[in-house]
């Protein structure tokens, strides 16, 4: 092996350790790793993860500042690069319930803000009695609140339901969902400081990106479990999900979740913002469009088998997938390995929380032929998933926003499986 | 302050949720706190209902922030446009993004069209394309946008004349208003958006039928 090859392989290993910026890597440790990869052609970047035959024979890594994936795991948001437009979450690579906060989803409407958290504040004024300034460090001194809910955007799905291709992935088809725990001050708190005047019926919230994103909400939510939120899964925001403070709207709709929230204004009527008029808006095939559509329908996604999986085998499968509600918790998923046919109660795997991402799974024996599976959410409203034909018929071909219809993976007789609308 | 809760009365909890549980099952639990070594503790302070923390923002800092304009012209601000000004602050600050006649151009969004004049067809077919003058139902809400969010390279550097040029600007491509119409905190609110009528309140609600 050529030196200039072992420095290629050690700094390929620093980097998927995380070590960069010349932390030390035991020497040993990496040539062990080395050879165990000897006799491989001199790689070209990206080198293939490598791992001793024995990790038990070999001394391990040092730690280093943060955790770090496993080289062999690679789930990753797409696309990338995106300053006004959406990066899907990789459903399919996930288990239970808690989106890793590094693959949450991002939608962004001029890029991700980049906030000084020593001089970031959010301020409440309008129809209240005493207009507030709070910085960060103030807001985390009111008594805290930590709920798991889950954030989508209600234009997910759009490309699956306009535009449906066979090679689409959980992913591709449902990725502008992601679920976490949020912790922060219920606005309520803040208002009880602010104090509102009569006539609040409203509140305009605002960002404080480049986009100053606006939306209009309903004074009752914000009274009942909106959330000022500065920690997601235990840490600080993420940049992308809002940092340094957001606003979660537990069922609504994403776009109303505000991220770098820096004021909300008490009206008494709404803004009737871009983000609330031309947008987020859904037309009917009636001619008509609805407006001030806030609430997530239930819905739910089978993420394995899926696109681009392959069945290697007749014999006993799981079917998992994800289901949420933004009206409470779900009840039920009911799975269908025959093409909507015949349904079957699938197992919630629990935690079953409201207005967050629930996990389902059904054991299913696959018998090796062409079928297609689906799966159907009901939440504690007795809502149903809609099929797509009923989806179609009562929303219409051009409306724009919230597709929650039932999903289908078509499974082929050779194990192949391929998102079927 | 919160009460706390006697022996007996959780032993009647017991009984009443755990409906088969004996009495024998109370004493032992009984029996069980008398032994109990948890080291005794006093009663939090009752968290007032407010804290007292924040404080007042000056009137130049609410300013810098409240940008917002609604429906009924509150938070216009002084100043007005025309359409030639707005044509002039389109070419040079909007076109090489939404094209010179914001027909828009890749990612960025179409702005002007004002078919279909008849109808409001958008739930039938996706490929119609929404603009402000076939969709959007209220014009101040142009005016909201711009001065918030446009340019898309320098946000926030629209001056009020710019953004009530650009109102009138677009408002006339769309064909809403005459071209020899002038924009302010007055006549902008005043203007009827073709599309306003065809926006109803979300009828959905849990459980059936599906809407």
């Amino acid at each position: 092996m050529s030196d200039d090859r072992a420095i290629t392989r050690r700094r390929a290993i620093g980097v998927a350790a995380g070590l960069v910026g010349g932390a030390v890597l035991s020497g040993e440790a990496v040539e062990l790793l080395a050879q165990q990869g000897g006799g491989a052609a001199a790689a070209p970047a990206p080198l293939a993860p490598v791992a001793p035959a024995d990790a038990s024979v070999v001394p391990g890594l040092p730690s280093g500042a943060t955790s770090i994936r496993s080289p062999f795991e690679t789930p990753a948001l797409t696309p990338v690069g995106v300053t006004t437009g959406s990066s899907l979450s990789p459903l399919q690579d996930f288990a239970g319930t808690i989106t890793p906060s590094d693959l949450h989803f991002q939608r962004h409407h001029n890029g991700i803000a980049v906030i000084d958290p020593a001089r970031y504040s959010l301020t409440i004024h309008g129809l209240v009695d005493h207009p507030l300034v709070f910085s960060l460090e103030e807001l985390k001194r009111f008594p805290s609140v930590t709920r798991t809910h889950f954030i989508e955007c209600s234009g997910n799905a759009r490309a699956a339901y306009r535009t449906p291709k066979r090679e689409m992935t959980p992913q591709d088809v449902d990725g502008l969902t992601s679920n976490s725990e949020w912790s922060g001050v219920l606005v309520s708190t803040l208002l009880k400081e602010t104090g509102m005047k009569r006539g609040a019926k409203w509140a305009l919230a605002e960002g404080g990106d480049a986009a100053r994103l606006s939306r209009s909400i309903p004074v009752p939510k914000l009274l009942d479990d909106a959330i000022i939120a500065y920690a997601q899964n235990g840490e600080p925001l993420r940049m992308p999900n809002g940092y340094p403070a957001r606003l979660l709207l537990p069922g609504y709709e994403g776009n109303m979740c505000i991220k770098w929230i820096r004021r909300i204004e008490l009206i008494d009527q709404p803004n009737m913002s871009r983000d609330e008029t031309s947008k987020y808006t859904d037309p009917l095939p009636n001619g008509t469009a609805r407006q001030f559509s806030f609430v997530m329908d239930a819905k739910s996604i089978i993420t394995s088998p899926a696109y681009p999986e392959r069945l290697t085998a007749p014999g006993w499968w799981p079917v998992r997938g994800l289901a949420w509600s933004g009206r409470g918790k779900i009840t039920r998923v009911d799975v269908s390995t025959d093409g909507g046919r015949s349904w079957t109660e699938s197992e919630l795997v629990g935690p079953v929380l409201p207005l967050a991402h629930t996990r389902f799974q059904h054991m299913w024996q696959w018998d090796g032929k062409a079928t297609s599976i689906m799966s159907r959410a009901i939440d504690e409203t007795g809502y149903v998933q809609p099929t797509l034909e009923t989806f179609r018929a009562v929303r219409g071909a051009g409306t724009d926003f919230h597709f929650n219809a039932i999903r289908t993976w078509l499974v082929e007789q050779d194990g192949r499986v391929f998102f079927g609308g | 302050m919160r009460p706390r809760r006697s022996s007996v009365a959780r032993c009647l909890t017991v009984l009443v949720i755990g409906g088969g549980t004996t009495l024998g099952a109370c004493r032992r639990d009984t029996a069980r706190e008398s032994e109990a070594t948890l080291p005794a503790v006093g009663h939090a302070r009752r968290t007032p209902e407010q804290l007292g923390l924040g404080h007042s923002p000056t009137a130049q800092q609410l300013a810098a922030i409240d940008i917002d304009a609604n429906p009924a012209g509150v938070g216009l601000p002084p100043g007005q446009g025309t359409y030639a000004e707005g044509a002039a602050v389109f070419a040079q600050k909007c076109a090489f993004c939404h094209g010179p006649k914001g027909e828009g151009l890749g990612p960025y969004p179409k702005l002007v069209g004002a078919e279909p004049k008849q109808g409001f067809p958008f739930g039938r077919d996706p490929k119609i394309v929404k603009t402000i003058g076939n969709y959007w139902p209220y014009s101040t809400t142009v005016y909201d946008y711009v001065h918030r969010a446009m340019p898309f390279n320098a946000p926030g550097s629209l001056t009020p004349n710019e953004s009530y040029a650009l109102a009138a600007w677009l408002l006339a491509e769309n064909e809403v208003i005459p071209r020899d119409a002038i924009m302010n905190a007055q006549t902008l609110p005043k203007v009827q958006m073709p599309a306003r009528g065809h926006f109803v309140l979300d009828d959905r609600r849990g459980g059936q039928p599906f809407r």
